[in-house]
């Protein structure tokens, strides 16, 4: 199936000197959740300015459903919404005013049922005639949503959605995100909560000072990755690893209560069979034993942490 | 041709404008009033006719012009800055409009504005002085012509601009002179000959001769010339929106 973005070979440098992309290659799937991580000023924000028409493209060309976004923006720009990290919104308007000025801006003609059914979704409708300065962050945020999906677009990006966002409100928000996943959006979002890209996300790319380093599924980035580990619970303590048991990346605890063996994700389990024949045969005993994975940030932090 | 996005762009400009209805439509109708009150009820009833007409209704022509230039050269400024400013510019450029567009909806609404604030004075100094309409689709056009011309030197300011310092200086310091100085409470023909051949440098004399023209059949200068005067301002600053929207130049990096 043919990728609904398409980027190739990107790069940006603006007027002050500063490259912000270098030679980034991209295909977003159609349908899927796809998380830009990385370190702040690692452009992230660019990439997504250049592909929504907000920062001219240096080198290299983007292609959203098959259509340039300089050459044929009128149509690739309609297929896109998109939620930026500011809470830029017009103060003065009220809530309906401003939703139904961006449907028109996007070239829709006007569809009173569709937008109240849309507040309804982002539970402001009860809000609609109130002026956007009255409301809370939170319901600005969601406003911001609401702009972006008004004229309908088969793609949104959400640049930062759940910064300074409460917990009860970033949940309902990535439920919401969901339902447009599963009524076929393809949602490209960043986030420093990475947590919830582990959560959320179907693949995850890693940009790192304009670079692409990583693009993988989610599920696959954290195999490849991931190091898992299996903690066991000492019924004496031990003052040093045994001998015979040097052949096993083992650590002990700082209290000597805890033997920690850290083994690849990959690989088969076999070697904790042996590991626990072993410990059985010197005599080792074990109360509680659990096992525990590296999670994406652990992954993210060994990734990008020598530039972050 | 984005036709839904022009009508967004043109309503939200007017639903501006009928938000802050007393700052827009009260105060310049009120000031204009005391114009009248003052100049052309007051001083006027004790000065000698211009050119067969009393001085009242001599500077209604001039009086319109100058609340036309200044607030359709304002409005079109803070238009455009204030989403420069606010940052939801954002959404003007990732929508699917052509410079074209945008340029129909923020100068358009400016200029319907500064349009409709012309007949609104044109109204009230009825109430005030005595005058007549010699030409009256001439007089529509001058309306028209100016308020466009000056809603596009509005755009391009407010594209320029990097404060609200910036962006009011313009039509304090260089439009209100200009049209003082243009001839709205005078004739040029009342000035020693240097200052005539001076004024003939300022465009507003043009604007101001000929929107009189059409009220009284009087000029300073040759109609066809007033005419060719504002359609060149209007060519200059479309020629200036095309180089700014063509490089980008302040909007877009």
């Amino acid at each position: 199936m043919q990728a609904i973005i398409q980027v190739n070979n990107l790069s940006k440098t603006y007027p002050s000197g500063f490259q912000a992309l270098q030679n980034i290659e991209l295909e977003i799937r159609r349908g899927e959740i796809f998380a830009l991580l990385g370190p702040n000023g690692a452009g992230k924000t660019t990439l997504i300015s250049i592909i929504c028409g907000i920062v001219n493209p240096g080198e290299g060309t983007v292609l959203v459903d098959g259509l340039d976004i300089v050459q044929q923006y009128r149509k690739a720009r309609q297929r896109i919404g998109l939620v930026p990290q500011e809470l830029s919104v017009s103060i003065f308007e009220t809530v309906w005013d401003t939703v139904s000025f961006s449907r028109g801006l996007f070239g829709k003609p006007a569809d009173p049922a569709y937008l109240q059914q849309l507040l309804r979704d982002l539970s402001l409708w009860d809000k609609k005639d109130s002026k956007i300065m009255t409301l809370s962050g939170g319901m600005k945020r969601r406003v911001l949503i609401a702009k972006a999906l008004a004229h309908q677009p088969q793609i949104l990006f959400l640049d930062e959605p759940t910064a300074g966002v409460d917990v009860e409100l970033r949940r309902d928000m990535w439920q919401m995100i969901r339902r447009l996943r599963d009524s076929g959006v393809t949602i490209i979002l960043t986030t420093h909560y990475i947590e919830e890209a582990e959560d959320m996300a179907d693949r995850i790319g890693v940009i790192r000072a304009g670079k692409l380093i990583l693009v993988d599924d989610k599920t696959s980035l954290m195999q490849k990755l991931g190091k898992k580990q299996l903690l066991l619970q000492l019924t004496t303590p031990l003052q040093q690893i045994p001998v015979a048991l040097a052949g096993y990346q083992l650590q002990l605890s700082a209290d000597n209560n805890q033997l920690i063996y850290t083994y690849d994700a990959q690989q088969e389990q076999a070697t904790i069979t042996s590991l626990l024949r072993q410990l059985n045969t010197q005599g080792i005993e074990f109360s509680d034993l659990h096992t525990r994975e590296s999670s994406l940030e652990d992954i993210f932090i060994g990734l990008v942490g020598d530039a972050a | 041709m984005n036709v839904y996005a022009i009508k967004a762009i043109y309503l939200f400009e007017l639903a501006r404008t009928w938000r802050t209805l007393m700052q827009s439509i009260a105060s310049p109708v009120l000031s204009t009033s005391l114009y009248f009150i003052v100049f052309g009820s007051a001083i006027g009833s004790r000065m000698v006719a211009i050119d067969g007409i009393s001085y009242g209704a001599f500077i209604v022509p001039g009086l319109i012009m100058l609340t036309v230039l200044t607030e359709s050269t304002s409005n079109a400024s803070f238009g455009i800055y204030m989403p420069k400013f606010s940052g939801t510019i954002y959404e003007i450029l990732s929508a699917p409009v052509s410079a074209v567009e945008i340029i129909l909806g923020y100068v358009g609404a400016a200029a319907s504005k500064a349009i409709l604030l012309g007949l609104i004075i044109l109204f009230t100094a009825q109430f005030f002085v005595d005058f007549s309409i010699m030409h009256p689709l001439w007089m529509l056009t001058f309306l028209v012509l100016t308020a466009i011309s000056f809603s596009l030197f509005g755009f391009i300011i407010g594209v320029l601009a990097n404060s609200f310092e910036q962006l009011q200086i313009v039509p304090l310091m260089v439009i209100t002179p200009l049209t003082f100085l243009g001839g709205s409470f005078y004739s040029i023909s009342m000035l020693p000959p240097l200052w005539q051949q001076i004024t003939l440098f300022n465009p507003v004399v043009y604007l101001i001769s000929g929107f009189r023209w059409s009220f009284y059949g009087v000029a300073d200068v040759n109609v066809g010339l007033s005419l060719a005067m504002i359609l060149l301002f209007m060519a200059s600053c479309i020629a200036v929106i095309c180089w700014i929207f063509h490089t980008g130049y302040k909007v877009k990096v």
